[in-house]
């Protein structure tokens, strides 16, 4: 592989990543402040994305479909913790899993009904749609350093939040005591509802963010669903810290996967096994550290 | 005696990042002898106990079973090799019968537990060692009600029937007493009592009458490292231990 | 015997008479209501007895299909005295090696990296052309089971199929009693209720899990083999996320940890499947089409109200003082109270 093509994988591999991590970061701080466990996370991306399909066509400019979408995205959010999620608080593990399972279905069909069944698109933004010469043959599409660039931003104030807000502070030490953080007197049913509208936002926001440069299909949100199960299994469940490392290896690692050639004892295993790395890394961790690279030992 | 100690630690220590919860004890315990470690709260005798049933790793020291070397087994090994302990807080199997509860403990030991085709109800020798260990520690009455049913000092009495029926040789007892009345409390005495001259007993308890009336050597904590070891008369007396614990200069009546 | 095993021969019996009577239809979903019981029964071993939280379970499953269509030669029927163990093995020895990584996770993570495995397995049949990728592959000619030039039965007749099923159902089910009352079973149930007290008591809890994850494997591969009798075409579905969120659903419909709940959550599972498919239309739109929404929202309201499943709901109409002991997550239905 020549140093170009290195290059632009790179930027791919670092894109792809960065966006995983706004998905897995909205996951897992759901999971590790409220203790649930969200399998409709994934169908958020999805509806982000025809959001942003069907704002962007009704309102003629993608970036004024954007900040309403986020708004609809995160007033869905408020309303389905209000209806249904916060019934799961006490609730085991595994019926969390069947009921968010089961939005997912009720989402499916209601995309199906809303939008049809038909692969959409959204062009990328005239503003946005040059791309940048990295040698004299080779160039770089802006749209995808963009959105490289508002990831990290959005993880900039993630992290920001967290670390220097006092409702960081009450997420903190909520994600660690809860029933301490109630007993301050704390409207913890108020923080929920903004903790998970919050991080269904940011599923959102991801595919809206991405709309213009991926194919806006039903079902698109499981398989990002279970990548994004895969970097909290390998990062930990909890950590923004871990979820970003794992988005970042992760996104190489698929990106790279499908691009090198690598054979094993005559049998081509590179590009062909490509979508089977993920699962391969998360073995290793499992074997190595079975609660994640930052998680908590049970 | 020349024969070695059931089980002994050696400079045993346990940090916790820059807390050190344990320093350098070195204990032993004999067959035939109730060992108590009393001290206060936060002295690190439950850091201790942890470590002794392989719970927790030491960061420093060694544990010794019959002189052979045991540091940082599992307590999968540790329990296979005579070792059985029980928990300050209830740690049984709430919705079992309280036999069923010694049952499980005693196919630990006695049964292959990978055997899928014969009843496990059939096993003449679990079912006699759960009702053995049942009858020692004086609940035969209860034995086909669930435990969660069971009041606490009855739950108690399992806790400690579930270690017996393993035929532990080293017996790690954590404040076993605990939430117990007196008439219950008097029981469990009674029994350590009897199990002192078959087992090597390591007592962790509150209950200052109890200690006395059945250890033979006693072992004070005071913030993670021995104060003094010796025997009951020797640390009533001790002026170190009455101020370090009971905060008192005047000696105690017990 | 005991007044409910006569209930549950009658039941075999009855059951057993089905072909005689009814449809081609009826019979053939019948048959497909007593595969998915199996496989069914197979998950509550892990769900309802071991604890375990397994979401791709159907891994399993299609494994085993695909274990039968890739042994057939092309044009020509395998042998159902050798495919049958061939499947099985296969089911076994695939959830011996995913179980070898995801037995070492407890509680979110187990659920999570069983999806993933699971999914994996997916994208490889899906993705690859080992087995006709996202088409599947059609079992050209069903097994035979000619021993010697004798047919004691032959797969191509749907009620020989249904028979077979049956026995299979019955067989599993004793096979999982008999399990679940010896050492092993009882060890399974103590990882469950307590895992740290069962360590500590010196049991290796690591290997009992992994085989309760093989054995349900195992049986959920001969559900697996079954289906692709029955339908004689195998594709990724039956590897995928929505199977293995069917069968959880039908385990906690029907009552996890009573074995025969969800064998009856199976049957309500796949009649209101059935029901839904057929909505007519309403206000221009074809409600069976979108039937999935209708059996999300039924998801949703019965994980809210119904946790004990069809069973719980029984048990609490008649026995109320067994609801204190259900609280407590389990009511073994094994008699812990023993006698």
């Amino acid at each position: 592989m020549d140093l170009h093509t290195f290059l632009i994988q790179l930027l791919n591999g670092v894109q792809y990543g960065l966006l995983l991590f706004l998905v897995a970061s909205g996951l897992t701080l759901v999971f590790g402040i409220m203790g649930i466990i969200n399998v409709a996370h994934g169908s958020f991306y999805m509806i982000g994305a025809y959001l942003a399909w069907s704002l962007t066509a009704r309102l003629g400019s993608f970036w004024i479909a954007v900040p309403a979408a986020i708004v609809v995205a995160a007033a869905v959010g408020v309303l389905l913790e209000w209806l249904v999620i916060r019934r799961l608080y006490d609730r085991d593990h595994l019926y969390q899993v069947l009921l968010t399972y089961g939005l997912i279905l009720v989402f499916e069909e209601m995309r199906s009904l809303l939008w049809g069944d038909d692969v959409r698109g959204v062009p990328v933004p005239a503003s946005l749609g040059s791309s940048i010469p990295l040698t004299e043959t080779l160039s770089y599409p802006v749209y995808r350093l963009f959105i490289s660039g508002v990831c990290l931003a959005v993880a900039l104030l993630i992290v920001w939040v967290i670390q220097k807000t006092r409702l960081g502070m009450i997420i903190r030490a909520g994600s660690v005591d809860r029933q301490m953080v109630q007993a301050l007197g704390i409207d913890v049913h108020a923080l929920y509802r903004v903790v998970f509208a919050a991080g269904i936002t940011l599923a959102a926001f991801a595919g809206m963010v991405s709309a213009p440069v991926s194919a806006i299909a039903p079902g698109m949100g499981n398989p990002v669903l279970i990548v994004c199960f895969v970097i909290i299994v390998i990062g930990g469940m909890g950590s923004v810290k871990g979820a970003m490392l794992a988005s970042l290896l992760i996104g190489l690692v698929d990106t790279f996967g499908k691009v090198v050639h690598v054979e094993i004892g005559g049998l081509h295993v590179l590009p062909e096994l490509s979508s089977m790395t993920v699962y391969l890394l998360m073995a290793v961790v499992l074997l190595w550290r079975p609660e994640g690279i930052f998680g908590r030992r049970a | 005696m020349a024969e070695r100690p059931a089980l002994a630690t050696r400079a045993l220590t346990r940090h916790f990042g820059g807390l050190t919860a344990v320093r350098d004890v070195s204990i032993e315990c004999r067959t035939g002898a109730v060992h108590a470690v009393i001290g206060p709260n936060g002295a690190g005798k439950s850091t201790l106990i942890n470590m002794l049933s392989g719970e927790l790793a030491p960061s420093a020291g060694a544990i010794e079973i019959d002189g052979a070397d045991v540091t940082g087994l599992p307590p999968q090994r540790l329990s296979r090799l005579g070792v059985g302990r029980s928990y300050q807080k209830t740690n049984v199997f709430l919705p079992f019968t309280a036999i069923e509860n010694c049952r499980i403990a005693a196919q630990a030991r006695l049964a292959g537990s990978m055997r899928f085709v014969r009843p496990a109800l059939a096993n003449r020798a679990v079912n006699e060692a759960a009702e053995r260990a049942l009858a020692a520690a004086g609940l035969e009455t209860r034995a086909q009600t669930p435990v969660a049913a069971l009041s606490h000092g009855e739950q108690r009495q399992v806790e400690i029937a579930m270690v017996l029926a393993t035929s532990p040789r080293v017996l790690l007892l954590d404040e076993p007493l605990a939430g117990m009345g007196a008439e219950e409390s008097a029981r469990i005495v009674a029994l350590l009592r009897r199990l002192a001259p078959d087992h090597a007993v390591l007592l962790v308890e509150h209950d200052m009458d109890a200690v006395f009336a059945v250890a033979h050597r006693l072992t004070v904590m005071v913030n993670g490292a021995v104060l003094e070891s010796g025997s009951p008369e020797a640390i009533r007396a001790s002026r170190a231990v009455r101020e370090a614990y009971l905060g008192v200069a005047e000696p105690v009546h017990g | 015997m005991s007044r409910s095993a006569v209930a549950l021969v009658a039941c075999i019996v009855a059951l057993a008479l089905v072909p005689l009577f009814a449809e081609k239809f009826y019979v053939q979903f019948f048959a497909k209501i007593i595969i998915m019981a199996i496989l069914a029964m197979s998950l509550d071993l892990l769900l309802g007895y071991a604890g375990l939280v397994s979401f791709g379970h159907a891994a399993f499953y299609g494994a085993a299909g695909y274990a039968l269509a890739l042994a057939t030669p092309q044009f020509q029927a395998a042998s159902f005295w050798t495919s049958l163990p061939l499947a099985v093995a296969a089911s076994a020895l695939l959830a011996l090696a995913i179980g070898f990584f995801v037995v070492r996770t407890r509680g979110i993570y187990f659920i999570m990296v069983t999806l993933a495995f699971a999914q994996m397995l997916f994208f490889l049949f899906y993705d690859t052309k080992i087995a006709g990728g996202n088409d599947g592959i059609y079992i050209d000619a069903r097994p035979v089971a000619d021993i010697a030039g004798w047919r004691p039965f032959s797969l191509d007749d749907y009620r020989h199929v249904y028979w077979l099923a049956l026995a299979f159902l019955a067989a599993v089910y004793v096979l999982l009693r008999t399990v679940l009352r010896s050492p092993f079973g009882r060890a399974i149930a103590g990882i469950r209720v307590n895992e740290q007290r069962m360590i500590s008591l010196g049991y290796a809890t690591f290997r009992y899990k992994l085989a309760c994850f093989v054995l349900s494997g195992a049986i959920a591969g001969i559900a697996g083999y079954l289906a692709a009798v029955q339908f004689g075409v195998v594709n990724p579905e039956t590897l995928g996320w929505h199977l293995s969120a069917a069968v959880m659903m039908m385990v906690i419909l029907g009552g996890m940890g009573t074995l025969l709940g969800p064998v009856l959550g199976a049957a309500a599972w796949m009649l209101l499947e059935l029901g839904l498919q057929g909505l007519p239309d309403a206000g221009g739109v074809n409600l069976g089409k979108h039937w999935q929404l209708f059996m999300g929202l039924f998801i949703v309201v019965a994980t809210l109200v119904l946790p004990h499943g069809i069973v719980g709901l029984a048990r609490s109409l008649r026995r109320p003082a067994e609801r204190s002991l259900d609280k407590l997550g389990t009511n073994d239905g094994l008699g812990t109270n023993d006698g």
